[in-house]
């Protein structure tokens, strides 16, 4: 070819490259590889609704985020440990003493209730690391019902909110060890021998989720990290990673990080309940606690690669993979053979009387996934999906049974890797933490967005990644940028609850309630002062409220619409308040008239079109 | 014998053509321009690192990228693994490299003025072995670096040397390694030296 006729080809090629696409008729390929495109997967029209609720936890902003899948909107705020006036959260006498002394809280590991090792869709129970809380979100109306705690003899409730099959339990271990009972000073440098962690059961009650502590187990102080429940062979059992087996007080980077292999706890709780019942428990800052050491059966330890993070139950309930963080292997598992080297007593040792297990010897396999293996979620399908904090990728591999190829070299196992961005923390598959996944998307959680995102200036927000995993690879979807900071999150069907729209008159059982404006009542006892108050569109009754410097006020304010939607503020300015009361709802607020004058309070929830003319005074007599 | 080696003696002290000493001008002025322009980029790109994190190095000092930032990023990032952190003033070679470069400009100067065929085999011999004896420590520096990880790091990896021309996989980081402008010239300016030996090798005494 010479090279006159090697350029003309190459022209035609051009051309024609460049005229192909403009020739391709309406509705061939084009058209329907726009159907199958991420932006078509994602999009839910307007008036349309999404498939899943995305329950993010809030990390320290204290807060549930509430998103929908696939579309990836954020469409609520579930405010659970810091006063959120959106909603009226923390300002009316309920939510203000459930928050008690606290402002915030650092909220982690969400988790929904179960029956039967399946989402019951009744009940989200989300931790607080900062100040040993464990809340109850009623998935009915989406509210914050119930804060436990601080509970006693914990500190950081990190390795929670785990619920076992049955919501018998929410499984909370601590991060922290401190001297105990809380509030008894130790030398740190005496941490060892003075400091202790914390495995807790708390009882849900079945009918109305209510949590109790039911029963603790002390520990060693190592750093609980995260958790999971079992089901089917593993069920009645739990599992922790921690760190810090070397029981470091100071300059944890390097001082927790010397030993090749930090401990796993492998908890029966159901011996743990019985050994309660069986009075094998002493009582301990109020509630009953077993020593390990001396109750046999409760508590075991299995070593795993050092400073690991997230350890994964799989469906099954048969295989458990902990993530060896600065190791680049998902180390697997086998329950049953725990269960058995746990009946015919095959320990290496023990720790403080608790028996320790033989970290070769029940090793399925160490994966080698990538670097910064974090955590395991799964699809249901026999694949397991690791995240890999500093590769910023997530890897999918497949779970035993191996063949022996495979066991001579595991990167067989290892199907895919999909870059993430960046730094990603936790992931979630919908299900992976029942028995039944449901398998069709992950949502990556990433500590960085660096830039990603039209800036705003030095605080970044986090990154989430939307992968569909439902082919042999692994699909990018969308990215959504979230307030900081989720820790984890769940997946919920949409179908799987109905949650209600307004509070029905009848269940209204505040006995403060008023339903019509001669209902409404403002009665003086001394220099109390009770307002039994209306909001209804578009006004307050009563709207103008007489008082004397000093006195304390008490409005118990019902929005007595029964329309979805038609929520009603009660702001008052220049004192510190502001109320939202849905449809049907009664809330309460008290405060103290302490200043002269006259102060206006109106509707801060836009409720219709003479929502500006819904206002009152609130005169204060000198 | 005797006869080669007086013909060599005789090659050494011819004197140098008018084009071979404008030609060691030249190479001066490269030379110089090696003493200015940076020799070698370090480079790390990771994907949370996308636009990487690059390290200049100078004769006379180490530039990093985003305004000197990441020098301070990637020695947070190496202490992770226990790697000492990189700070100027153990490049000793940062101060006696303008030096020598200075010195060999002289030479060269010294060559293009009275210079004979001996003036610049001996500034070609000098700085051969300052150039190869520079790459060597250079080499040294970063084996170094990779080799002495503190055991007490929170991540122990298996010590590892960067690579000092392309790149290569460590952890999570491609790391790539390139000479630079300044690299250039200093080559160029050997170039000159023996090519203008070259032209000169005929010209009568």
């Amino acid at each position: 070819m010479t090279p006159r006729t090697r350029l003309f080809t190459a022209g035609g090629l051009l051309a024609a490259a460049l005229l192909t696409p403009a020739c391709r008729p309406p509705g061939s390929r084009a058209a329907a590889s726009a159907a199958t495109s991420p932006a078509a997967k994602t999009y839910v029209a307007p008036g349309e609704k999404d498939q899943y609720y995305l329950f993010y936890s809030g990390g320290h902003s204290g807060q549930v985020y509430v998103a929908g899948l696939p579309s990836m909107r954020h469409i609520a705020t579930i405010p659970v440990f810091a006063r959120y006036p959106a909603t009226g959260y923390g300002y009316d006498e309920e939510s203000r003493q459930m928050l008690g002394e606290f402002t915030w809280g650092d909220m982690h590991h969400p988790g929904l209730s179960q029956t039967d090792g399946r989402y019951d869709g009744r009940w989200l129970f989300v931790n607080d690391n900062a100040n040993n809380r464990v809340a109850r979100i009623d998935l009915r109306d989406f509210k914050t019902k119930q804060i436990l705690g601080p509970i006693p003899n914990s500190s950081g409730t990190h390795g929670s909110s785990f619920v076992t099959e049955n919501s018998e339990y929410v499984l909370v271990a601590t991060r922290f060890s401190v001297p105990l009972p809380k509030g008894r000073y130790a030398d740190p440098q005496r941490y060892e021998a003075e400091f202790n962690g914390m495995v807790s059961g708390l009882a849900v009650d079945p009918k109305n989720g209510t949590l109790s502590v039911g029963w603790q187990i002390l520990t060693p102080p190592f750093n609980w990290d995260l958790g999971s429940t079992g089901k089917g062979p593993s069920s009645g059992w739990a599992f922790w990673t921690s760190y810090n087996s070397e029981m470091a007080a100071t300059n944890l980077e390097a001082n927790a990080t010397r030993l090749d292999r930090d401990y796993a706890a492998i908890v029966n709780w159901r011996a743990a309940e019985q050994a309660i019942k069986d009075g094998k428990g002493t009582i301990t800052g109020g509630v009953p606690m077993i020593d390990p050491g001396k109750v046999p059966g409760v508590m075991y330890f299995l070593p795993v690669p050092k400073s690991p993070h997230g350890i994964d139950t799989d469906p099954s309930g048969r295989w458990i993979v902990a993530s060896g963080k600065l190791q680049p292997v998902a180390s697997v598992f086998d329950f049953e053979k725990i269960r058995q080297a746990i009946d015919r007593k095959e320990f290496t040792g023990n720790v403080r009387g608790i028996p320790v297990l033989s970290y070769e010897s029940l090793l399925e396999g160490d994966v080698p996934v990538g670097l910064g293996p974090l955590h395991t979620q799964y699809d249901g399908k026999g694949n397991a999906y690791t995240s890999l904090f500093v590769e910023s990728a997530v890897a999918k591999w497949r779970l035993p049974p191996w063949s022996p190829e495979e066991r001579k070299d595991l990167n067989k196992v290892v199907l895919d890797k999909i870059p993430v961005h960046y730094n990603i923390g936790h992931l979630v598959i919908g299900g992976s933490d029942t028995k039944e996944p449901y398998g069709q998307y992950l949502v990556a959680m990433n500590k960085l967005s660096k830039g990603r995102h039209i800036s705003v200036g030095p605080a970044q927000p986090e990154s989430s990644e939307l992968i569909d995993i439902t082919g042999s690879k692994m699909g990018m979807l969308a990215e959504a940028f979230t307030e900081p900071e989720p820790h984890f999150a769940q997946i919920l069907k949409a179908d799987r609850i109905t949650p209600i729209e307004v509070y029905p008159k009848g269940e209204n059982h505040d006995p403060n309630a008023v339903w019509s404006a001669d209902q409404t009542s403002i009665t003086r006892t001394g220099n109390k002062v009770v307002v039994k108050m209306m909001a209804i569109r578009s006004k307050f009754v009563p709207d103008t409220i007489e008082v004397r410097q000093g006195d304390e006020i008490t409005i118990h304010l019902t929005n007595v619409e029964q329309t979805t939607d038609m929520l009603h503020g009660l702001g008052i300015v220049e004192h510190d308040m502001n109320v939202v009361v849905d449809p049907g709802e009664t809330k309460t607020v008290r405060f103290k008239a302490n200043k002269p004058g006259v102060y206006p309070f109106y509707c801060t929830n836009f409720c219709s079109a003479l929502h500006q003319e819904m206002q009152g005074y609130l005169a204060v007599k000198p | 014998m005797q006869a080669i080696l007086r013909a060599i003696d005789a090659f050494l002290e011819r004197p140098l053509s008018a084009a071979s000493r404008g030609l060691v001008l030249l190479g001066m002025v490269a030379l110089i321009g090696g003493g200015l322009l940076p020799l070698w980029r370090i480079q790390l790109v990771a994907p949370q690192y996308e636009e990487g994190l690059t390290l200049v190095m100078y004769s006379h000092a180490i530039a990093a990228g985003h305004g000197g930032q990441d020098l301070n990023e990637i020695n947070t990032l190496n202490h992770y693994i226990g790697m000492k952190p990189i700070v100027q003033s153990d490049f000793a070679e940062m101060t006696w490299m303008p030096f020598a470069i200075g010195i060999f400009a002289l030479l060269a100067l010294r060559a293009a003025a009275v210079g004979r065929i001996r003036h610049l085999v001996d500034l070609g011999v000098l700085f051969l072995y300052f150039g190869m004896f520079s790459l060597a420590t250079f080499a040294y520096r970063l084996w170094s670096y990779g080799h002495h990880l503190d055991p007490h790091a929170p991540m122990r990896i298996a010590p590892f040397t960067p690579i000092l021309v392309g790149q290569q996989q460590i952890a999570n980081f491609v790391q790539s390694s390139l000479p630079l402008a300044g690299t250039a010239c200093m080559g160029a300016f050997l170039m000159t030296v023996l090519t203008a030996i070259w032209l000169s090798r005929s010209e009568a005494s």
